[in-house]
């Protein structure tokens, strides 16, 4: 309780100044973008990237979406048999892969569910646009961002 | 360098005197921004004008002219736009008996004190209109709150000036300037000249700038403009070069307070050895560097500190300020009358 | 008074106060201080309030109704938002829920990593408090060095989560951080990253020494005290009364702390102060909360040295059906106590959902606190109880 009085001469203010005074003459921490940027953890969840190679358009990951921003199609087609005489296979071939960015709400739960290893995290954030269109990145434009996946970060033991 | 010519001579000293206040008001504004940014550890403007962020006043300026005027639309339209105006002019007004150098001010009136005093209060009539004709309760709220703020706090403002014209038999503020460097006591061969500071209105210093900081509605004593409370206060209606007109009045009066505080009770122009002859050239440098450290202190509190709730500042005025500044009247009297 | 007839002359009642009509002021829904889209319908006069009524509802976003048609792993990332300030306690008392009705038990890993991420949120939430609060009472410094160091909480929590504010890291079973990059990463288990402990104890340092920075300036400033001593005080009965909880609570002499009574955490293997302070008013709340930071700073220094080493998931089915139930799980979020209700019939989604959220009780007790304070002291006393709209609405 004798904290909540208030004693005359007032020493709580003069201690509050001394604190912004010696804040005056401490450098910022500020980082100056655009032109310096920070570098966020390989960890971080910036941009979801594809590797069509392994999508075999299973739909689990348009399926588990909880704002169902993936949009997928795909078709079947038909692949020669291996060896002599076996029977025709069918392959699936994905036509549109798009995420809607606009929409993401950047859970993961597309990366986690994916059987295959094809959706990867990559910590990018720079790519805003002006409309919101521009936020629909379809197959090609998702099979760029697998360049910047970091490699697996060392883990605690 | 006179042109013999009264009114020519007039012209020009206001016109100096202006233009050098108007670019003093910016230096403070800049001030503002980048002291206050480096005290909540932040660089504050940094692009405009280099890496430095100078020119960031100028910027805002010019971004302030070409905004859309509004008045709002059951406003009092003509009250609305007279207020700014009426507050700038009453501030710009004040600097008319500011003297920079012993022969340095435009007009150094016997009534020098009395006449700032009263002519600076005309700015609570132009933040009443704000509030009034704003029709918006929130600015109503803002400008009850500066009235009954701004009038309360006159007194102590003017009580604690009373007691240094006591001090110094005068009015005028170059008189008072004078009185200030007249010789107090001789130690061996030196004449010791002491700043009314330290002759004893060492309250009366503090009561004026309690007083100053309440009348310039600023942190802690900012009610009226209250940012998180009422969004802006008298203010919040106000776009474009109405607001520019508040915010320069706001910036000049901390100038005006500050360089009538050290007239009174810091010296003024006036320093130790320094002949006369240079005292009209190096006056002003001598009065900006009091002003900038005021100006500082002001700023200092203004990050520092939260605000006093609307009674709790009336309190402080009405219980307190005014008999102590009362009481320093008394003393300065029988000091004045018995030594 | 209105009656025609003559009256008596000791009827008359004369009074010398100025009789104005009460002004109605409409404070938010979009204000500097409602922490959000609250409106309060005020009857002032003046500047004393005679009368208030929140509307709330502006930021309802259906959870209970989104929880419905949305499996366990998609509520678990939908429910960060709900408290968006501290994103990781919302999940805990969830993911509880459905590990109760599951009967599936978290690894003892995934038990203190979350306990030290609870604690890392209840920072992050305390430091916003610290920062707007004196917002709000004029004060413009403590907010930059509160929420400089809460950098450093998040980028923590980033490094171990992959997210800053909504860190979707708990799963049935345990925790397990969003696959990171290159296909190895999915075959290696995913752990905490290297060096995260050692940066906890170099950003709990911090903490601590801006929590000094934010006595100085704030907790021994007369000012703060002339504007939060002896106003909004709520005594203990009336909190219970009105159904607060978390520091509110504690502030108004009453020592509960969810923590020290139901373990869904190991906080029983910790040792902590619970922070109680006896006057419940807006200064007593604000202490409360400064303190709880260094308790959890006190918890997360412990805590590093006890996490045990294993796995970070139990083994859990891939399609995960949770079995007929019902369960309520309560959990201590840094606004106090946050429950969810899940009422499972058997599938991947539950079939109801009902959450407890804390802010909407803490919110109730304003009509009755607000009567006859003045305007700013409103703004004090809303501030003081530390809600998020968010959390209000859903």
């Amino acid at each position: 309780m004798s904290q909540k009085r208030i004693a005359f001469p007032f020493p709580g203010l003069f201690k509050g100044m001394w604190v912004t005074l010696r804040t005056l003459f401490r450098k910022t921490p500020t980082v100056f973008y655009p032109d310096e940027k920070e570098i966020p953890v390989p960890r971080a969840r910036g941009v979801i990237s594809l590797d069509t190679d392994a999508c075999t358009v299973c739909m689990l990951c348009a399926r588990e979406c909880p704002d169902w921003c993936i949009y997928i199609e795909g078709h079947k087609e038909e692949v020669p048999p291996a060896k002599e005489g076996g029977r025709v296979r069918t392959r699936a071939k994905l036509d549109r892969f798009d995420i809607d960015y606009a929409l993401c709400m950047y859970c993961g739960i597309c990366v986690e569910v994916c059987p295959f290893d094809a959706l990867f995290w990559s910590p990018e954030y720079e790519y805003s646009e002006h409309s919101i269109a521009g936020m629909l990145h379809d197959k090609e434009r998702l099979t760029e961002w697998l360049a910047t996946v970091p490699e697996a970060p060392a883990v605690e033991s | 360098m006179t042109t013999g010519l009264f009114a020519l001579d007039t012209a020009i000293k206001v016109v100096v005197v202006l233009a050098a206040m108007l670019s003093g008001a910016l230096v403070v504004i800049f001030a503002e921004l980048k002291i206050g940014a480096h005290m909540q550890h932040r660089p504050g403007p940094y692009y405009a004008g280099g890496r430095f962020g100078w020119a960031q006043p100028l910027a805002d300026g010019l971004k302030f002219l070409q905004k859309e005027d509004l008045v709002p639309n059951g406003a009092d339209s003509r009250v609305f736009r007279a207020a700014p105006y009426l507050v700038v002019s009453a501030t710009l007004a004040t600097f008319v008996v500011i003297p920079f150098g012993p022969d340095l001010v435009v007009r150094d009136l016997d009534l020098g004190v009395f006449y700032l005093l009263a002519i600076s209060s005309i700015t609570t009539l132009g933040v009443l209109m704000a509030g009034w004709a704003s029709a918006n309760k929130y600015s109503l709220i803002g400008g009850l709150r500066a009235a009954a703020q701004l009038i309360a706090y006159e007194l102590p403002l003017l009580l604690a000036a009373v007691a240094v014209v006591v001090q110094a038999g005068t009015m005028s503020l170059n008189g008072i300037v004078e009185a200030q460097a007249e010789t107090f006591i001789t130690v061996g061969s030196f004449d010791i000249s002491v700043p009314f500071l330290l002759k004893g209105q060492l309250i009366g210093f503090a009561i004026f700038m309690i007083a100053a900081v309440a009348e310039l509605s600023r942190i802690p004593f900012d009610m009226p403009i209250a940012e998180s409370e009422l969004t802006m206060g008298y203010l919040t209606e106000y776009s474009g070069i109405r607001f520019t007109m508040f915010f320069l009045g706001e910036y000049l009066a901390i100038i005006s307070m500050a360089a009538v505080a050290a007239t009174l009770y810091l010296g003024g122009y006036w320093a130790p050895f320094i002949p006369e002859n240079l005292l009209n050239a190096a006056g002003p440098l001598i009065l900006g560097a009091k002003v900038a450290l005021l100006v500082f202190i002001i700023i200092w509190i203004r990050w520092t500190w939260p605000r006093l709730r609307e009674d709790q500042l009336q309190d402080m005025a009405w219980r307190w300020l005014i008999p102590l500044a009362l009481a320093n009247i008394v003393i300065a009297g029988i000091f004045k009358v018995a030594f | 008074m209105t009656s025609p007839e003559l009256m008596h002359r000791s009827e008359v009642a004369v009074s010398v106060e100025l009789q104005t009509p009460d002004m109605t002021l409409n404070i938010g829904p979009q204000h500097p201080s409602t922490h959000g889209v609250l409106r309060l319908v005020a009857r002032v006069d003046g500047e004393r309030i005679r009368d208030v009524e929140p509307v709330i509802g502006y930021m309802h976003r259906g959870y209970e109704k989104l929880a419905e048609v949305r499996t366990y792993a998609q509520i678990t990332a939908l429910v960060n938002r709900i408290d968006w300030v501290a994103g990781f306690a919302n999940e805990i008392a969830f993911i509880r829920a459905v590990e109760t009705l599951a009967g599936i038990e978290p690894t003892e890993r995934a038990q203190w990593i979350r306990l030290i991420l609870s604690e890392l949120a209840r920072i992050s939430s305390h430091l916003v408090f610290m920062s707007s609060y004196p917002l709000e009472l004029g004060a413009t410094t403590p907010l930059f060095h509160a929420l400089r160091e809460r950098e450093r909480v998040l980028d923590l929590i980033e490094g171990a989560t992959g997210g800053r504010f909504h860190p979707n890291f708990n799963r049935v079973g345990g925790v397990k951080p969003a696959a990171g990059g290159g296909s190895t990463q999915k075959k290696v288990s995913s752990d905490l990253p290297a060096g995260f402990f050692a940066g906890t104890k170099l950003a709990m340092d911090n903490v601590l020494a801006v929590c000094d920075d934010i006595d100085n300036l704030v907790t021994g400033n007369e000012l703060i005290k002339a504007r939060t001593v002896g106003v909004g005080v709520i005594p203990g009965d009336k909190a219970i009364e009105y159904g607060l909880s978390g520091p509110n609570l504690r502030a108004s002499g009453v020592g509960f702390d969810l923590r020290k009574h139901e373990f869904i955490l190991p906080y029983d293997e910790v040792e902590f102060d619970v922070a109680v302070a006896e006057g419940g008013d807006c200064y007593d709340r604000y202490v409360v909360r400064l303190d709880e930071i260094r308790q959890s700073v006190r918890i997360v220094l412990q805590a590093i040295d006890k996490v045990p080493s294993g796995p970070l998931q139990a083994k859990v089915p891939r399609i995960l059906k949770v079995p007929q139930g019902q369960a309520y799980v309560r959990n201590e979020n840094p606004k106090g106590e946050f429950g969810y209700y899940v009422i499972s019939e058997g599938g991947r989604m539950p079939y109801r959902l009902k959450i407890r959220s804390t802010s909407f009780s803490n919110l109730s007790i304003l009509p009755w606190i607000l009567k006859d304070q003045l305007v700013p002291d409103l703004v004090a006393i809303m501030g003081s109880l530390d809600f998020v709209l968010g959390d209000v609405d859903r």
